[in-house]
């Protein structure tokens, strides 16, 4: 590899980086502004707007994740005392870097740079795969230590809560994966997306793809799962140490990691950049507008439906964030082993069983489809067996009236 | 299990929907009650007459002792106030007024009322003293009607909790 093309690698890098980062930011406003609407307020609309003419605004608030940043940045900037100071220093590192590499093999759109790579996406390797599992779970390394560096009895629960969380959903997060990877014979991201052109991975993977939305959200210990910084209980968890920008890099890591999943679901489930007419749209777009141009707009659109599907996945942790409470540390525990564990390994079985029943091509609508009504049978089943008995309208009479 | 997930999601999305409660405040403020009891007021007789004779009742009653009235003889070629004497300097320190409505009761002429101004803030102590010149209403408006605490004696004891916006 000549200079030039390191030179590109390193700005591939740093833009996807930033980008990564802006994300981040602009997820908070969504975020605060959806939570806010959810909860009958109106949220942050205040930090910068576009004035219309007739005294209206526009994009009231865009400018608040700038705000916060800049807030965050001219705090005091505390070390306590008796922390481990080195590792103190160092975790909000070790958390935040794991989060901004996932990105690297996770493909953001389809166009070829014309040397057999994609402009959109890092690094198309054929275990891409294996490396997002294996990043995603380095992340509570930095939680972990900075709950056990703080020298708080708070940071220390938080933190290792945080492990055994992590430890318990990855097994589910892993074997959901392994059905997705069956079914397209691949560990290379790029070739999961191509192979879901026609039919996106939801349908045959269907169980695989809810055990996949509550895993990960386990995984990146969110609401209903963020026992890790129960305040309740914790205090802050795993950052109540941590100030200024140590803990900007912390909130950073956390909801980096959140779209990072979130962009993982859309690759393996809902059919990554692709999008029904992305295709025929560049056939047509060929003869009229030149190669060049076709495989620029098809590029762009690609990108553009990529993040409308990871919008709609973040608008779902949102929505789920807004509405469910916290789940107690035994009903964590037993939902992540007793019920998510088995439940991945029969979308394994099914996904192996139908694999070798169908093996042609033309017969994977059949599968995906008989796939796709034992994925929902199941966890109707399983949601049944699992509920509570419904209690019907009871009446206590506390005092008994005169005459009756 | 399912079921009541679902019910849940829904609830919170039919939310999305609604109209924010929000009252956005430095623009749109929520009216107070009749009787709150907020920043004082010197009223005036209908004739542009200073209601407050300088009695110093007030600062009698006055449990934080916020109120200080420096009473002074009318001029009876032009006087001030309908009595003999009137309030030269009436000045209250609102960092220690508790708006107990004391004053109010204490006063024989209704001349002091506390209104709805409740937007009170400082940059320094010496700006939280409130001189005779800024508690006065002007000449030409609010002439001391009956203050609403005693007009509502007759009414029912309190409107309900939630006002209308």
């Amino acid at each position: 590899m000549d200079w030039l093309g390191i030179l590109i690698l390193i700005i591939k890098c740093l833009v996807l980086a930033l980008a990564a980062t802006t994300m981040f930011a602009y997820f908070t406003l969504f975020e605060r502004t959806l939570l806010a609407r959810f909860q009958n307020r109106i949220g942050p609309n205040r930090a910068g707007y576009i004035p219309l003419p007739g005294g209206g605004k526009l994009f009231g608030g865009f400018l608040q994740p700038l705000a916060d940043a800049l807030k965050l940045f001219f705090k005091e900037d505390i070390t306590p005392i008796l922390a481990d100071k080195w590792v103190y220093l160092i975790s909000p590192g070790f958390a935040v870097i794991p989060a901004i590499i996932i990105w690297a093999t996770m493909p953001l759109g389809f166009w070829p740079d014309g040397q057999g790579g994609n402009w959109l996406q890092l690094a198309d390797v054929n275990v891409g795969i294996l490396y997002l599992v294996a990043i995603t779970s380095l992340g509570v390394y930095g939680i972990a230590i900075a709950g056990w560096a703080s020298n708080n009895k708070y940071s220390m629960l938080g933190g290792i809560r945080a492990s055994a969380q992590v430890i318990s959903y990855e097994l589910a997060l892993g074997l959901a994966i392994l059905g997705v990877v069956m079914q397209s014979e691949t560990f290379s991201t790029g070739e999961i997306v191509m192979k879901q052109s026609g039919l996106w991975n939801i349908v045959p993977q269907f169980l695989g793809f809810a055990i996949f939305l509550v895993a990960s959200t386990a995984e990146v210990v969110r609401a209903p799962f963020d026992l890790v910084e129960a305040e309740q209980e914790l205090v802050g968890g795993y950052n109540t140490e941590y100030g200024s920008m140590k803990f900007a890099l912390f909130f950073m890591s956390e909801y980096i990691k959140l779209i990072a999943m979130n962009a993982l679901a859309v690759t393996l489930f809902l059919g990554g950049w692709s999008f029904p007419g992305l295709d025929q749209l560049r056939d047509g777009l060929i003869p009229i507008a030149g190669d060049g141009v076709a495989t620029i707009v098809f590029g762009l659109l690609s990108l553009g439906s990529f993040l409308l599907k990871v919008l709609v996945l973040s608008f779902v942790s949102v929505w789920v964030r807004a509405t469910m409470p916290r789940v107690r540390y035994d009903q964590l525990m037993n939902l992540g082993w007793k019920i998510l564990l088995p439940l991945a390994l029969i979308q394994v079985a099914v996904t192996a069983v139908l694999g070798v029943m169908f093996p042609a091509v033309d017969n994977r609508y059949i599968a995906s489809a008989i796939s796709f009504v034992i994925g929902l049978v199941v966890i109707v089943v399983v949601a049944a067996r699992n509920s509570r008995p419904v209690q019907a309208g009871r009446s206590v009479t506390l005092v008994k009236k005169a005459g009756s | 299990m399912l079921g009541s997930i679902f019910k849940g999601l829904g609830t919170t999305f039919k939310y999305l929907f609604k109209k924010p409660v929000t009252v956005q405040y430095p623009e749109v403020k929520r009216p107070v009650r009749e009787r709150f009891r907020g920043r004082h007021q010197l009223k005036r007789f209908a004739n542009g007459m200073e209601r407050c004779i300088g009695c110093s009742l007030c600062a009698a009653a006055c449990p934080a002792d916020a109120i200080l009235v420096v009473p002074a003889e009318n001029n009876p070629a032009k006087p001030n106030s309908p009595g003999e004497r009137y309030a030269a300097t009436y000045e209250i320190n609102l960092l220690r007024c508790i708006f107990c409505g004391y004053c109010e009761d204490a006063c024989p002429t209704n001349a002091i009322v506390l209104e709805h101004q409740y937007e009170l803030s400082f940059y320094d102590r010496k700006a939280s003293i409130y001189t005779k010149d800024m508690l006065i209403v002007p000449p030409d408006q609010g002439y001391g009607e009956v203050p609403p605490v005693f007009q509502q004696l007759n009414r029912r004891p309190s409107p309900p909790a939630q006002i209308d916006l």
